[in-house]
């Protein structure tokens, strides 16, 4: 599919701030990640009277133009996957509060329409189900502030979510191209702000698949991870400033530009991957690296697991200043890749390898780099590390070796039911879980191990031709406890979401769970944003 | 016999092509540069007959500025035998034409004297698609250009052609010019063994004036300009609407 159509779709499709490890615009990427995590519903009081319908079934709006949409729901999860029981101390949306509503951000910022509010209902796996009723969207800090002020007193949960509009027509960004420093507003699309900022010599430190849809706040707000990862870091370097309106309404101005601040607490650390549960993120101001003219990827081969940590090390000593990329996928990853990926050929069919690597390289000088990946390669290969492997030598074929990274996600649901798991575990480790995997689901399913070992962040699927509680009780909660006791972490850059909020302790200790609910209970007492996710029940 | 392929060092086919600000020409100047997707193909089949036992050793030339070599380079890592590099600096407002380039390949091959040489039908950069046809013409040579498909025997070439309505297939005796088509292969990788060998692989460099060609161009450039931009298009209320555009504002009714 042509990218800029596959793109188009994707301005469809809802936001995935928290899908990192796919690159290219595959729509059907996003189909294989758990989402749920990354939409945040307003769950809210007793089915009322006035609104007699139950669940949703969402279609697509794309005429938006709001930064942000608010969902008000009714009813509890009817989820797959969970079940939650509304909490009564909930309010019941009324009559008087879409007035409210409506008098602040017009008849067009309240969407009542049953199908335009089913949209934001549904995660795109359609694993949870919300059961909203009303759908806000306003345009500014000041309108977000006035919605949660007013739901803050009136008790009604509120659900921030990001993307799902997008096209945002007032976003304007500003840019500071000496110190290389975006501002710009959370309703911005990440791919706009890629190609604004492209245009003036530099890029976003953040790169994920979802980029044609997601939007800036929710990453954020999920502390996206992504391909760029390795070379970049984590939003919490790259964050400078953020503007958040608290719970009460009250508009946090963090908004700095600088580089260094250490005064006081580092409050916007705070607000990045709390996914929407202690305020809305409103603006941010996010430093940018300038883009370097010159890319080289490889394609390797290796026979063993201990190879590729052995190649990770070489690399990071002979190309570390270059080194952009470092993803892994195991030989079942291929497979797959090959059988259901159209166009997608082996670059290195002459025999089977257990373990392929992919190492991109990013600098400033295009022969000096290719000479320098060449002579590590070279060198690798003489030492054994390497099996056998491709350099690109054009963009095309760059993309094609990219296209068999990013399609496992798209290849795995072909298969029919996915079980994914995003785990951070020591390096060493890594692949033990998807051996020790395989020997448990056997004949039931299909393990592979892929990710972005440069970061140690495995993905784990188990791919079964359907859902089954056999498989299950297999997998979890062993996956989960395995990662615990390797002091791994249940979810490198997923999140937590609904889906793993009560499995919080396997990666955090009690103590620092109680601490996340102080500051919790701090920020948000009445507990209306993005309730039931990220923290257990039981400790709010 | 020995194959001779002509590689060009193009901008990637993947860049966004950019007009440089003083309609000199296009920006070259920090943009990634690879060699022209039909001259990959023309390497790759070149390649295929060697390994089909039709040939029995391939050569690739380049014309081009000092960093073509890096072109040549990944020819060799395909796995061509070895690589001739004629040297010349560009100059934008006086460019190499096809013409040029045709002697400059003619004199390779006197002094080659292969059996078959094989070019992209066109770079894609300048789109001239005339080298291949000048070369047979000056060497008077047959040709068969656009092959998508070449099947060598002894003293002959058969090439099916893509021309209009269907494949027209001919036959050519030795040495003869093929110019390849986009289906008429998929090209390899470089591979790391490959491109360890290529490190040891000849590039011989020779100069235009070396092979006594001439290559003044009678031909300037006077200005480059990006195609003007597509206007936006308008949503219409009614059928009526429609029409009366269509009648007076685009004269088409």
């Amino acid at each position: 599919m042509a990218r800029s159509a596959a793109a188009g779709l994707l301005r469809h499709l809802g936001p995935l701030a928290g899908e990192a490890q796919a690159r290219g615009l595959y729509p059907t990427q996003y189909a294989s990640t758990n989402r749920a995590f990354s939409r945040f519903y307003w769950i809210q009081g007793q089915q009322h009277p006035l609104y007699g319908y139950g669940n949703n079934v969402e279609t697509n709006d794309t005429q938006q133009s709001a930064q942000m949409n608010f969902e008000v729901q009714k009813r509890s999860f009817s989820s797959a996957a969970a079940h939650i029981q509304r909490n009564p101390a909930y309010s019941v949306l009324n009559p008087d509060d879409v007035s409210y509503f409506k008098s602040i951000l017009g008849e067009s910022g309240v969407v009542q329409d049953e199908d335009r509010v089913a949209v934001a209902n549904v995660d795109w796996m359609g694993k949870y189900k919300g059961a909203s009723q009303l759908l806000l969207l306003p345009k500014s800090t000041t309108e977000v502030s006035k919605i949660l002020s007013y739901c803050n007193s009136r008790r009604l949960a509120v659900v921030p979510q990001g993307g799902n509009t997008g096209l945002v027509g007032g976003s304007v960004p500003v840019y500071d191209e000496v110190n290389g420093i975006l501002t710009c507003e959370a309703g911005c699309v990440l791919e706009n702000l890629s190609s604004f900022v492209e245009n003036k010599g530099f890029i976003m430190p953040l790169d994920l698949g979802a980029k044609g849809s997601c939007h800036i706040g929710g990453n954020i707000s999920t502390n996206a991870g992504g391909l760029r990862f390795i070379r970049y870091g984590s939003l919490h370097g790259s964050v400078l400033g953020l503007e958040v309106v608290l719970a009460n309404g009250t508009v946090l101005d963090m908004l700095t530009t600088l580089r260094k601040d250490n005064t006081g607490y580092d409050l916007k650390h705070l607000f990045i991957g709390s996914e929407g549960s202690l305020g809305v993120v409103t603006k941010v101001a996010i430093l940018t690296p300038a883009k370097l003219p010159s890319t080289n990827v490889a394609f390797l081969s290796c026979n063993d697991y201990i190879s590729c940590q052995k190649l990770l090390l070489a690399a990071k000593r002979s190309l570390g200043e270059i080194l952009s990329a470092f993803e892994f996928m195991d030989r079942h990853c291929i497979d797959l890749a090959m059988k259901h990926l159209e166009g997608v050929h082996n670059p290195l069919p002459v025999s089977p390898y257990k373990f392929y690597v992919l190492i991109e390289t990013t600098g400033s000088d295009e022969s000096n780099d290719k000479a320098k990946l060449e002579a590590f390669l070279l060198r690798s290969m003489e030492d054994g590390l390497v099996a056998d492997g491709v350099i690109a030598q054009d963009i095309s074929q760059a993309s094609n070796f990219w296209r068999i990274r990013e399609g496992i996600s798209e290849a795995s649901v072909k298969v029919g039911a996915v079980y994914k798991y995003d785990l951070s575990i020591p390096v060493e480790k890594l692949y033990d879980i998807v051996e020790e995997m395989r020997g448990r689901v056997g004949d039931m399913g299909e393990v592979l191990g892929y990710g972005h070992l440069g970061d140690g962040n495995l993905h784990l699927n188990i791919l079964s031709t359907k859902y089954s509680d056999k498989i299950l009780a297999q997998i979890e909660p062993f996956v989960y406890e395995w990662t615990s006791k390797q002091r791994g972490s249940i979810s490198a850059e997923h999140g937590l979401g609904l889906m793993k909020a009560e499995k919080i302790h396997y990666s955090k200790s009690s103590e620092a769970v109680q601490l996340m609910a102080s500051i919790k209970k701090l920020l948000d007492p009445n507990s209306i944003l993005n309730p039931y996710k990220v923290l257990p029940q039981s400790v709010l | 016999m020995k194959i001779l392929v002509a590689v060009k060092r193009v901008v990637d086919y993947a860049v966004k092509v950019r007009v440089k600000p003083d309609r000199t020409g296009v920006e070259t100047a920090n943009v990634k540069m690879s060699m022209n997707p039909f001259c990959e193909i023309a390497v790759e089949e070149a390649l295929r007959l060697r390994e089909a036992g039709a040939a029995a050793e391939v050569v690739a030339a380049t014309v081009g500025p000092a960093q073509s070599a890096d072109t040549l380079r990944t020819a060799l890592a395909m796995g061509a035998d070895r690589a001739i590099h004629v040297l010349h600096d560009p100059d934008p407002a006086r460019p190499l034409l096809p013409l040029a380039v045709a002697k400059i390949l003619r004199a390779v091959a006197l002094q080659e004297k292969p059996g078959l040489v094989i070019l992209g039908k066109q770079a894609i950069d300048d789109d001239c698609n005339q080298t291949g046809q000048m070369l047979a013409g000056l060497l008077n040579w047959p040709q068969g250009t656009f092959a998508s498909k070449v099947i060598m025997d002894k003293e002959k070439a058969t090439v099916e052609r893509e021309v209009d309505g269907g494949i027209e297939t001919i036959c050519l005796d030795l040495p003869a010019v093929i110019t390849t088509d986009l289906r008429l292969n998929q090209p390899r990788y470089a591979t790391l063994p490959n491109i360890m060998k290529a490190k040891s692989k000849v590039i011989k460099k020779v100069t235009p004036e070396d092979l006594n060609v001439d290559i003044r161009s009678d031909m300037e450039v006077v200005e480059v300009t990006e195609p003007p931009k597509r206007k936006a298009g308008v949503i219409l209320s009614s059928v009526d609407e429609l029409i009366d555009k269509l009648k007076n504002e685009a004269r088409v009714l």
